[in-house]
């Protein structure tokens, strides 16, 4: 281990420092040719989030720390980060064309997503209290400006601003409880925490510095009751951006939710479990019936989103390896049929420009039938029905809530994604049963169509070859909660652990 | 049996090339239409003749899984699984066997995208080959569920005037009572560590654990089967899906409800099961009765037909929870016997529909003058609804009610009634549409069954004569899977009331026969 005044071994951050020192780079270069190079920028962005994706998977699987202890990385670090850079490069290929035609085109974008992206992978690499401050405001910062990025639209300023106020009052909250925490354990290191923890009990300091630190961790993941922002933040902001917000840093927040949870408040389960089983509860029985009256589609994928990030949680409510391996699942899951849908979205547009209001889309199925019936696939895999990918997501999220015992949890949850099928076919319903509205304007451009494509056969093939990810997600799983290898199932616990 | 060649994923998929095939056809909407119908048409008809390959190959002194078929899938507690008894077999034999006349039934009547119109039932069928075949829980409840897409589809995009609403309905209600289902399915998982269907029926789970796991398999397969009284999706989506739809549903989505009472709680929770019966009981008598005194004041042919179907269904739940050899055998041939008939009923709505696009009984009268092969062919199934002695649909009605005297005789007579009620309303309907006097103006020009409908008609007639009168076949293939359940269901009975001795009676377990 390093002593405090030697050179921090840098390996295990090659990916963060390659994202650094490239976001200036194109920073410059943007500075220094100006807006012409917003192209180059974007495709600049996009390998250095792939070069990244391959120095985060030349990392060994094995637990590894450096910076004196508050940056971690390990198997569960190497499949979130790869799925957020996977993520955040989607973004900037969907955003290209949108920004294109609206003039908004400006080389700040790709650069920012990339700045957002190095603090997703602190944030997920954070081994301590500073180190997860630090990342979740470098995103937050880089995220609060992309979502005001179309500045003349009253609309986005105002998604920005609110954005702004309320993750601020979260960062407060967040580094309220922190400073408890330092307080009546001192120490801001997540092993050290764990071992007070387990040695000493949660003090009631302790137990408040907790849940000051859920309730910021909450706001990130948009879990209810701190789920207000969402909504507006989607409608308002430009729709790649959105699309951006669905996926990435839910799944860097969710990741930072679950090492914080299972690394530093593990000997603290009984306390958490039942706040993150309200959360989840509560995050699934709104989203599933705001959703309903939602007319605009934006507004709805964001109340939807809030419901999926509900049913992530009953993963990690359950406070299992099965749970975190759930949670895994799901969130990759997730990131794919999300990328997929938002491509579909943004290929709503007549000639004046997009247009955002469900009913838009009547009778797609007679316009442009592939395009209904990648939409008509995803929607029903976002609503969990089999054989599409979503119904994997979930069937792993709630096989490990029922092992945990969490009967009512998994009921409610099962009932809400009932309802949540209810808003989702309402779309199909639109797009198949009504009579067609005026076409949408023009091809979707080769890299949407590619998108489309990879995320609508992933949906539907997924179940023909699972083993990959399932296997990748275990890994990732018995990682993260090295303890509970022992009580993994009786069939697994004969295979080798961590292996990618 | 691994060894062997893989015949029920092939019946089981085939019918998914053939949409795959449809698929990919590129050509103006008239020629693809028409490529789409034979496509599917021969596609279904294949799989008809393949599914023949599993009768004839089928063993019937055996009570074991045949044609099985595994290999990997979820990891190695969940797998991909395949293989028939004597319970499921005739279920694939009756889907392949409806197949082809629904393709025949959408024939003209569907005109608009009949593309996907094909894709979807092709698919369909599929789907519920498959659930028939699973002998693994996930992969059942994948193939149950998944069924769901393409008739939410064919409801909604071919269907009536209020079609919106029926597949909503449809697909709310159905989802609703699976997903508690699924929850059961994980639970089982977790106390035996496998979703193996053969490893769970012969686990045994705990009493108080069976009543919880029933009570989640009972709230999805009542809701399909459907029983009173969540049975109320069902008149409305019959009423709007296309002719096909109703079919398909009537035939063979409802026996999926019927099939999970005889495949699971049964045989994995014979306590539950026991503890249960009377409230089955109860239900399935206010279904017979108070579902055929609704069908009696029906406006509408289909509601009718669909209220008819919750009351023969009402015999099956009766006749399995009896949990006697000759309870559960009627209960099977009434499944496979209703398969037909209702299909048959639906379809000859469906001939009157195509012509005068009205299904108001009221519009009718007389038709047997114009239309004598119809008028025919339309009292042989009506005769079959009743349950007339001859047809097939009397000999289920028949022996669910003997397998019910035995156990319960106010809840035979009880349904007896129900027989009697069957016969007022099927006829009052037959009545009102074949006979009277051709008095309205437009029915003067009604033409009489074309060779189309003749086709599609007379295989289902004969069966209904040829199983009405020669029934063996079919109880020769259930006859040693059914004994086997009621055996261990008895066994397992006996063990738990007798809790002292953990070791059951075996000498008992060959009497059932």
């Amino acid at each position: 281990m390093d002593t405090a005044l030697a050179m921090p071994d840098l390996t295990p951050a090659l990916a963060e420092i390659i994202l650094a020192i490239g976001a200036m780079a194109l920073l410059m270069l943007g500075v220094f040719r100006g807006e012409a190079a917003t192209r180059a920028v974007s495709i600049g962005a996009v390998l250095l989030l792939i070069v990244a994706a391959f120095a985060v998977l030349s990392q060994p699987a094995e637990r590894v720390l450096t910076f004196g202890g508050a940056f971690v990385m390990d198997g569960f670090a190497i499949v979130m980060k790869c799925l957020v850079l996977l993520g955040s490069a989607v973004a900037i290929v969907m955003a290209m064309g949108f920004m294109k035609r609206e003039n908004l085109d400006r080389f700040e974008f790709p650069v920012l997503i990339v700045l957002a992206t190095l603090g997703m992978l602190m944030m997920i690499s954070a081994n301590g209290l500073i180190a997860l401050y630090m990342g979740l405001e470098l995103q937050s910062l880089a995220l609060y400006v992309v979502a005001s990025f179309h500045r003349d639209s009253t609309r986005s300023t105002e998604a920005g601003l609110k954005y702004f106020v309320l993750g601020a009052l979260s960062s407060g909250m967040l580094l309220y409880g922190s400073s408890l925490i330092y307080g009546f354990s001192g120490t801001t290191n997540f092993d050290v925490l764990s071992g007070v923890m387990a040695t000493g009990g949660v003090s009631i300091g302790l137990l408040f510095g907790l849940i000051f630190l859920l309730a910021g961790l909450a706001f990130k993941v948009s879990a209810v009751p701190f789920h207000m922002w969402t909504p507006d933040v989607y409608e308002g902001a430009p729709t790649p951006v959105t699309a951006f917000f669905a996926a990435a840093p839910k799944i860097a927040a969710m990741a930072l939710f679950l090492r914080v949870m299972h690394g530093a408040f593990s000997p603290a389960m009984a306390e958490w479990q039942q706040i993150v089983v309200f959360l989840s509860i509560a995050s699934m029985v709104l989203g599933a019936f705001a959703a309903i009256s939602q007319h605009n589609i934006k507004r709805m994928m964001a109340y939807s989103s809030i419901g999926h990030m509900g049913f992530a949680l009953v993963g990690l409510a359950s406070g299992t390896v099965d749970g975190v391996k759930g949670v895994v699942i799901y969130l990759t899951i997730y990131l794919i049929m999300n990328a997929g849908a938002f491509c579909c979205i943004l290929a709503m547009r007549h000639k004046e420009g997009p247009v955002e209001e469900i009913s838009d889309l009547a009778g797609l199925s007679r316009n442009q039938p592939m395009l209904a019936a990648a939409f008509a696939v995803l929607l029903f895999s976002l609503a969990g029905i089999p054989p599409l990918a979503g119904f994997f997501a979930k069937y792993y999220v709630f096989l490990a809530a029922i092992d945990a015992g969490l009967y009512t949890l998994a009921i409610i949850g099962v009932l809400a994604s009932v309802v949540g099928a209810f808003y989702y076919l309402r779309i199909i319903k639109v797009m198949y049963f009504d009579e067609p509205a005026p076409a949408f304007a023009g091809p979707m451009g080769r890299e949407m169509t590619a998108i489309l494509t990879v995320s609508g056969l992933f949906t539907l093939l997924f179940i023909l070859y699972p083993a990959p990810l399932l296997k990748m997600a275990e890994g990732a799983a018995i990682s993260l909660v090295p303890a509970a290898v022992a009580e993994v199932m009786p069939e697994h616990a004969t295979e080798a652990p961590a292996a990618h | 049996m691994t060894g062997t060649f893989p015949i029920l994923s092939l019946i089981t998929f085939l019918p998914l090339v053939g949409a795959l095939i449809i698929f990919v056809i590129r050509a103006d909407e008239e020629v693809a239409a028409r490529n789409a119908r034979w496509v599917a048409l021969w596609t279904t008809a294949i799989t008809f003749i393949m599914s023949l390959t599993i009768w004839v190959g089928f063993d019937e002194t055996t009570a074991d899984f045949q044609f099985v078929e595994q290999a990997e899938w979820l990891g190695n507690a969940t797998n991909y699984h395949m293989g028939v008894d004597g319970i499921s077999m005739l279920f694939v034999i009756l889907t392949t066997f409806l197949m082809p006349f629904c393709i025949l039934a959408s024939w003209e009547s569907i005109q608009v995208r009949v593309k996907e119109y094909m894709i979807a039932f092709l698919l369909l069928e599929t789907l519920m080959i498959g659930v028939f075949c699973s002998l693994d829980l996930v992969l059942f409840y994948l193939f149950f569920e998944a069924g769901l897409i393409p008739m939410f589809l064919i409801i909604g995009i071919w269907g009536g005037v209020r079609r919106v609403y029926a597949s909503f309905k449809f697909f709310l209600y159905t989802l609703a009572g699976s997903v508690l289902m699924l929850l059961a399915i994980m639970a089982m998982y977790w106390q035996v560590g496998t979703t193996d269907i053969p490893t769970l029926m012969a686990a045994d789970f705990p009493a108080e654990m069976q009543t919880w796991l029933w009570l989640a398999f009972f709230a999805s397969f009542a809701v399909k089967m459907p029983m009173w009284p969540v049975h109320t999706w069902l008149p409305d989506a019959h009423v709007e899906a296309p002719t096909a739809g109703s079919v398909i549903l009537a035939g063979i989505l409802l026996k999926m409800g019927g099939y999970g009472f005889l495949r699971f709680s049964l045989p994995m929770f014979p306590i539950a099961s026991d503890l249960f019966a009377p409230m089955v009981f109860g239900l399935s008598v206010i279904a017979i009765i108070y579902t055929s005194f609704v069908a009696l004041v029906q406006e509408d042919m289909k509601k009718l037909i669909a209220y008819s179907s919750v009351a023969h269904m009402g015999f099956v739940t009766m006749g399995i929870f009896a949990a006697t050899t000759q309870g559960v055998q009627g209960g099977i041939f009434q499944m496979l016997s209703h398969g037909w008939i209702s299909g048959a009923l639906f379809l000859c709505v469906g001939v009157v529909y195509d012509r005068m696009h009205t299904r108001e009984i009221s519009a009718y009268g007389g038709l047997a003058k114009r239309m004598p092969l119809y008028a025919f062919a339309f009292m042989i199934f009506t005769m079959a609804n009743v349950g007339l002695p001859g047809t097939s649909g009397f000999v289920g009605e028949f022996l669910t009610i003997i397998g019910v005297f035995q156990v319960n005789t106010t809840v035979a007579m009880l349904a007896t009634t129900g027989v009697i009620l069957s016969a007022c309303y099927a006829l009052f309907l037959y009545r009102r549409v074949i006979f009277g006097a051709l008095e309205k103006d437009t029915l003067k020009n009604i033409l009489d069954l074309n060779l189309r409908e003749k086709l599609t008609l007379a295989p289902l007639i004969v069966a209904t004569i040829f199983f009405g009168i020669y029934p063996l076949p079919i109880f020769n293939v259930t006859a040693v899977s059914v004994d086997n359940l009621v055996a261990n269901y008895s066994a397992a009975l006996e063990a738990h009331a007798a809790t002292d001795s953990s070791v059951p009676d075996f000498a008992s377990l060959g009497l059932g026969r």
